[in-house]
């Protein structure tokens, strides 16, 4: 089992995002998902700032994937699909189904994002015979799902799992940030330049709930997996996703890696440098904001 | 076509409701979460479905049947089992999310028409055209995320026919994009059909106000003077940097009859109205106005004008919230009653 580092879900600053993704490549990361997967106003990167970054990265023994847009709005968006579709150096994940067909047109592997909704065998296997390589269920998948999936599932197919970081749990034409500030999305002032880890939703008994980011909306929780390696290992899941944040990113990859070569220490490692509270509900088929070290018979599956 | 009227039906009261009163088409759901209302005391087994076939049938109408969840992998054969009985009992579309299922409909079923629904998020002509050139589905059901420009640019680089919503709840997140509710309950409308499922709902009368929760959340706290709506998550107040306020989405619901003559003319196949949860008197009153809405446009676009008495009638059913076009036409000010959602909006 490896670790991927996923694509950066906030919008900061070029600076920011060169400095961070060049400590990125000492971490011991197997692979790196470049690219903006969440808002096509943001453009202090563009495509061809991705890909010369990917060829930095690629460059340090890195293996890159260039992220796709997951929600694709107009034909502008579309020609920047095409042109990452195109460009042929780096593999490519979809995250919605019109960069699968370009990618299935074109003829290469790719990889199948977590907001394609695999929720089952068959359609893991419509998009292994299409050229997905690898998978990624979505983050509400509980841990018996995938084992119930992956039972079933071709062979040639590896799974990553998202298995930290705020948890993406919606998009939407509008944008929550610019709203915040009263502002149109069309002018939004790039106000999540100001939010590098996303701005804090709580209910009005002042308890974190949501995290706005732009058009997204994340969890206010922190979703971790690291002490469900055994079962992560059992189930054969092939790499761990980590979702960047803005500060030691660094020591969230070490408590990872620490963690997969057995050495102790490690969860505590991690919840030192965590943005929010532990959360981890969804992987055992409960609410996702619940954490189940701390209900009682915490294993309990919700039917669906 | 165009401009088909596709009208809820929750219940075979319903449907016979708004066949009746002139809808071009129903959906329905099984009785099960192999659709995105499985709500208790809902939807149809199948011999009223076999009857509400031939209701609307002996009529000239339609009726298509939602399996617009995403299988579970232990119980995939729940959903493959309404593609069997759906091919049975002759409904005259299944609408489907799941690029699996579609698969085993177009493999043991070519003749059954499939749409693609709204919760397959296809917001794209190319994801679109991925569904039709795969399983040739013959709709789409477009997310109420798009302006009306992007959908017309869809409309333009398909030939799959479109539908989109023109009345009733909003979701203001991608349709099949949207966890909240699961975050917050465990129960999806992805896996489970519902969203803000009521019985996570819980009620409280406090010194400081009616409060309401889901699966203990506090989504929302009524003053005296309030009027308390369903707690759909995305509908709360939150604090926000100190703010309290609608921090996603104000309680609206959508209303596009303005849109209408623009519609027709970009070549909506058909509009759908939401509400299978809502009651038969709810399906008759606005299956009325949105049928001589369509009809009126239908004659004379250049000169269609909403009604007042049908814009009163529709708003009398709204449940105390205002209406909104929506994202169609996305303003800055979205607590105004009557937006036409994200459809009409002045930025890309």
């Amino acid at each position: 089992m490896n670790l991927s580092l996923g694509p950066l879900q906030y919008y900061w600053s070029r600076d920011d995002v060169l400095a961070f993704y060049g400590e990125a490549a000492n971490w011991p990361l197997a692979r790196v998902y470049l690219g903006e997967s969440v808002c096509s106003r943001r453009h202090l990167l563009r495509l061809a700032d991705w890909l010369a970054l990917a060829e930095q990265l690629a460059g340090a023994g890195k293996e890159v994937v260039l992220s796709s847009q997951t929600l694709i709005e107009s034909e502008s968006d579309l020609k920047t699909l095409r042109r990452m579709v195109g460009d042929g150096r780096f593999r490519v994940e979809a995250n919605e189904w019109g960069a699968v067909r370009l990618l299935s047109e074109a003829g290469v592997p790719f990889i199948a994002g977590p907001t394609l909704n695999v929720y089952n065998h068959e359609t893991l296997d419509v998009l292994a015979g299409l050229g997905a390589q690898r998978w990624l269920p979505p983050v509400e998948m509980s841990r018996a799902s995938l084992a119930s999936l992956l039972e079933r599932a071709p062979a040639a197919v590896e799974t990553e799992v998202f298995a930290y970081g705020k948890l993406p749990l919606a998009y939407s034409a509008r944008c929550f940030t610019a709203r915040h500030y009263n502002l149109p999305k069309d002018d939004c002032q790039f106000r999540c330049l100001d939010h590098p880890d996303g701005l804090a939703l709580a209910t009005r008994e002042g308890a974190p709930f949501l995290t706005l980011n732009g058009i997204q909306t994340q969890s206010a929780g922190v979703y971790s997996l690291i002490g469900e390696l055994p079962a992560l290992r059992e189930l054969g899941v092939a790499s761990l996703r980590l979702s960047p944040q803005s500060r030691h990113m660094g020591r969230v990859v070490d408590a990872f890696w620490t963690a997969l070569a057995g050495e102790d220490g490690a969860a505590e490692k991690l919840a030192r440098v965590m943005p929010g509270p532990a959360v981890d509900g969804y992987w055992h088929g409960r609410a996702g904001l619940e954490h189940a070290g701390l209900i009682p018979g915490g294993e309990t599956r919700l039917t669906c | 076509m165009p401009l088909d009227l596709i009208c809820p039906a929750g219940s075979l009261v319903s449907l016979k409701t708004a066949i009746d009163h002139g809808a071009d088409a129903v959906y329905m759901g099984f009785r099960d979460n192999t659709n995105a209302r499985a709500f208790p005391g809902l939807n149809f087994d199948e011999a009223q479905a076999a009857e509400g076939l031939r209701y609307a049938h002996d009529r000239g109408r339609r009726v298509l049947l939602a399996l617009n969840t995403y299988p579970q992998p232990d119980i995939w054969s729940r959903w493959t089992g309404a593609i069997d009985r759906a091919a049975k009992l002759g409904m005259d579309a299944v609408i489907l999310a799941d690029a699996g299922l579609m698969r085993y409909a177009v493999k043991n079923y070519p003749q059954l028409r499939l749409h693609l629904s709204v919760q397959g998020s296809a917001t794209s002509y190319e994801a679109v055209n991925f569904y039709r050139e795969h399983f040739g589905i013959q709709r789409a059901v477009l997310p109420r995320v798009l302006s009306l420009p992007q959908v017309e640019n869809v409309v333009r680089h398909t030939d799959v026919e479109i539908e989109l919503f023109g009345f009733g709840g909003l979701c203001v997140m991608v349709e099949g994009r949207c966890l909240l509710s699961s975050y917050c309950t465990g129960e999806s409308p992805n896996t489970a059909g519902v969203c803000s499922p009521p019985k996570a709902v819980q009620w409280t009368d406090t010194p400081s106000g009616l409060e309401s929760r889901l699966n203990g959340v506090l989504l929302d706290r009524y003053g005296k003077d309030e009027k308390a709506g369903y707690p759909t998550l995305c509908k709360g107040r939150f604090e926000v940097g100190g703010e309290t306020y609608y921090a996603i989405e104000e309680p609206t619901s959508l209303n596009t009859l303005d849109l209408l003559p623009e519609m027709l003319k970009i070549g909506i196949a058909a509009i759908k109205i939401e509400g299978r949860q809502r009651s038969p008197a709810y399906v008759a009153q606005v299956t009325k106005v949105w049928r001589a809405a369509i009809d009126s446009v239908k004659k004379n676009a250049a000169g269609f004008t909403p009604a007042p008495a049908w814009q009163a009638e529709l708003n009398k059913l709204s449940e105390g919230q205002s209406h909104t076009l929506g994202a169609y036409l996305n303003k800055l000010s979205e607590g105004q009653s009557h937006t036409l959602g994200a459809y009409h909006r002045p930025w890309k």
